[in-house]
């Protein structure tokens, strides 16, 4: 068992299985197909994600370095959470870009549903962290990984 | 956040609680970058990125009613991203079906929503936001709320405007309140070079090519870019900023890249000099090796790799008018010599809606039209975000449209060789 302490951008509680990015996480890529299609669980699109391709994104503590690709990404992040269908936690290595972070806020403002979101934890901390490890996270940023 | 009273009586619900519900999003945006105060956004126009009626964004659809139905609608005219379909861009039925009822099955209910929020015109949809055409181009210092990455680089860096990489909805937000966040680039310190880029290339580099390698090796930093102005010039030109234009989207979308200088060229870098340049920025050397590692590095993804092209796209971002002008002569020229009459792969020029109805007032709309070349406003890239289009073999020169479906690059020298001559 490990604690990292990182920045809650959306502070809250969750305890959720970890699953793991290790390159950036392309939201309109990985989210588009189940959103399109109706995929409950939200299966991963993104073909040139080779940690996550093809597994489901729902209700998982979501382990990445930072996002990438479209503008439309804070947007998609915004969709999948009120449709139910978004990560348990989001919880970055590095600081949370401008994109990510606008899906966060906007997840927190205009949904019921609650996303809490920690950056800052360290490139240690995508090292240490494995997909199906267990995740939990406290209000004040401290993630702990068993 | 220091807020003024004014910015403080919409978050407390002066103005309702749509307002304050936007207004509290761009508080808590900003504040996780650290920004102290929102400032006002002194542009003519917006811009906004969500151009697309897709069914499946009905949270978004429903986001937007509740801010009409609460009279939060923008306080500033705004351009869109170019729409998804044109029905003269060849799809087969099936396509057709799957567009039209499954895909952007919310398209027209969605246009009526931006008429509400404010689109400057029914013709205002295109990337490239900026061109004199169609009459979004801000001024120097200007800050603005857009989305759409390749016109914020464009708007930071040829233009010297002030903007961060937002993303769909928050730019929509920052028109609404007319304030912004300032973090980022909106502030002398972010817009400092952190990386050196020295080009020591043979011959003029693909803009397209040059851009990916730099978005790719900077990601989200400024760079720096010297030695470009011996193939471009230093004035800014039509041909300059339609380089700059390629340049730019290929570094926004192979990375992250916001603002870029062009030493001698962009106006920062002209006014300031090697002063833009951070303390211990770092170097990245292109040369001729350095643009075919990277050129060479981009995977096709197609089934059968041998497959002959069945649609080029040439257009993304949209192009300007001269390169317009600059493809029809180039095709022409490109028939004659491969004793063709039309071109042998279907092939789509895309641009603005208001740079189609000049170019159509010219003897060059008939001319391209012999060639067999289709011309249309369409976004290459919404058109090719579906199961069906990601199985065709299509071929580009856009090196966005490439980073984000199963389009194959080809510089625009191959690809007017290809749809020429058919090999």
């Amino acid at each position: 068992m490990k604690t990292f302490k990182g920045r809650p951008v959306v502070p809250g509680k969750a305890e959720a299985t970890a699953l793991v990015s290790h390159g950036g996480f392309n939201t309109l890529a990985s989210f588009q197909h189940s959103l399109m299609f109706g995929d409950k669980e939200a299966k991963c699109g993104d073909q040139n994600n080779a940690d996550l391709y093809n597994k489901p994104m729902a209700g998982t503590a979501l382990c990445l370095p930072q996002t990438i690709g479209s503008t439309t990404g804070g947007m998609v992040l915004y969709c999948a959470t009120a449709m139910g269908r978004n990560p348990a936690c989001l919880l970055f290595a590095k600081e949370i870009d401008s994109l990510a972070a606008a899906g966060a806020v906007l997840s927190e403002v205009w949904t019921d549903q609650s996303m809490p979101t920690v950056d800052n934890l360290g490139d240690e901390f995508l090292e240490y962290v494995k997909t199906g490890m267990k995740i939990t996270v406290s209000e004040d940023g401290t993630v702990t990984v068993e | 956040m220091n807020l003024t009273p004014e910015q403080q009586a919409i978050l407390d619900g002066k103005k309702g609680s749509a307002m304050a519900k936007v207004m509290k999003t761009l508080v808590m945006y900003g504040e996780t970058f650290g920004a102290t105060e929102m400032v006002p956004v002194t542009s003519k126009m917006g811009h906004l990125v969500t151009s697309f009626g897709l069914g499946v964004m009905k949270p978004v659809y429903d986001l937007i009613d509740e801010l009409i139905a609460g009279g939060a609608v923008s306080s500033q005219k705004f351009s869109v991203d170019p729409r998804p379909l044109d029905k003269n861009v060849p799809s087969n039925p099936i396509e057709k079906l799957i567009f039209n009822k499954f895909m952007y099955s919310a398209q027209s209910s969605y246009e009526e929503q931006l008429r509400k929020m404010g689109i400057v015109s029914d013709s205002a949809y295109t990337c490239a936001c900026y061109m004199d055409e169609i009459g979004n181009t801000p001024e120097k210092g200007d800050i603005l709320s857009w989305a759409e990455s390749s016109a914020v680089v464009y708007a930071n860096s040829v233009l010297g405007a002030r903007c961060n990489r937002n993303s769909g909805i928050i730019e929509l937000f920052g028109s609404i309140v007319g304030y912004v966040p300032k973090f980022g680039l909106l502030t002398d310190e972010g817009r400092k070079a952190t990386w050196v880029v020295e080009v020591k290339t043979t011959e003029k580099p693909e803009a397209q090519v040059l851009g990916s390698a730099i978005g790719m090796k900077v990601m989200e930093d400024v760079p720096y870019v010297k030695g470009l102005t011996d193939f471009i010039g230093n004035e800014l030109t039509d041909d300059a900023k339609a380089y700059l234009k390629d340049f730019g989207a290929a570094t926004a979308s192979n990375g992250a890249v916001g603002l870029y200088h062009i030493a001698g060229l962009t106006p920062e870098a002209k006014e300031q000099g090697e002063s833009i340049i951070a303390e211990g920025a770092k170097t990245y050397v292109i040369d001729d090796a350095e643009l075919k590692r990277v050129k060479d590095s981009y995977p096709c993804i197609w089934k059968n790799k041998d497959a002959k092209p069945k649609l080029c796209f040439v257009g993304c971002p949209h192009l300007t008018f001269s390169q317009l002008v600059e493809w029809t002569e180039n095709v022409e020229a490109g028939l004659k010599k491969a004793g063709n009459s039309k071109v042998q792969i279907p092939t789509v020029f895309t641009t603005a809606p208001a740079v189609i109805e000049k170019f159509n007032k010219t003897e060059y709309a008939e001319r391209l039209k012999k060639t067999g070349v289709i011309l249309s406003y369409i976004c290459p890239l919404m058109y090719m975000n579906n199961p069906l289009c990601g199985k065709k073999p299509v071929i580009t020169n856009s090196n966005k449209l490439r980073t984000y479906t199963s389009s194959r690059y080809y510089t625009s020298a191959e690809i007017l060789e290809k749809i020429t001559k058919g090999v």
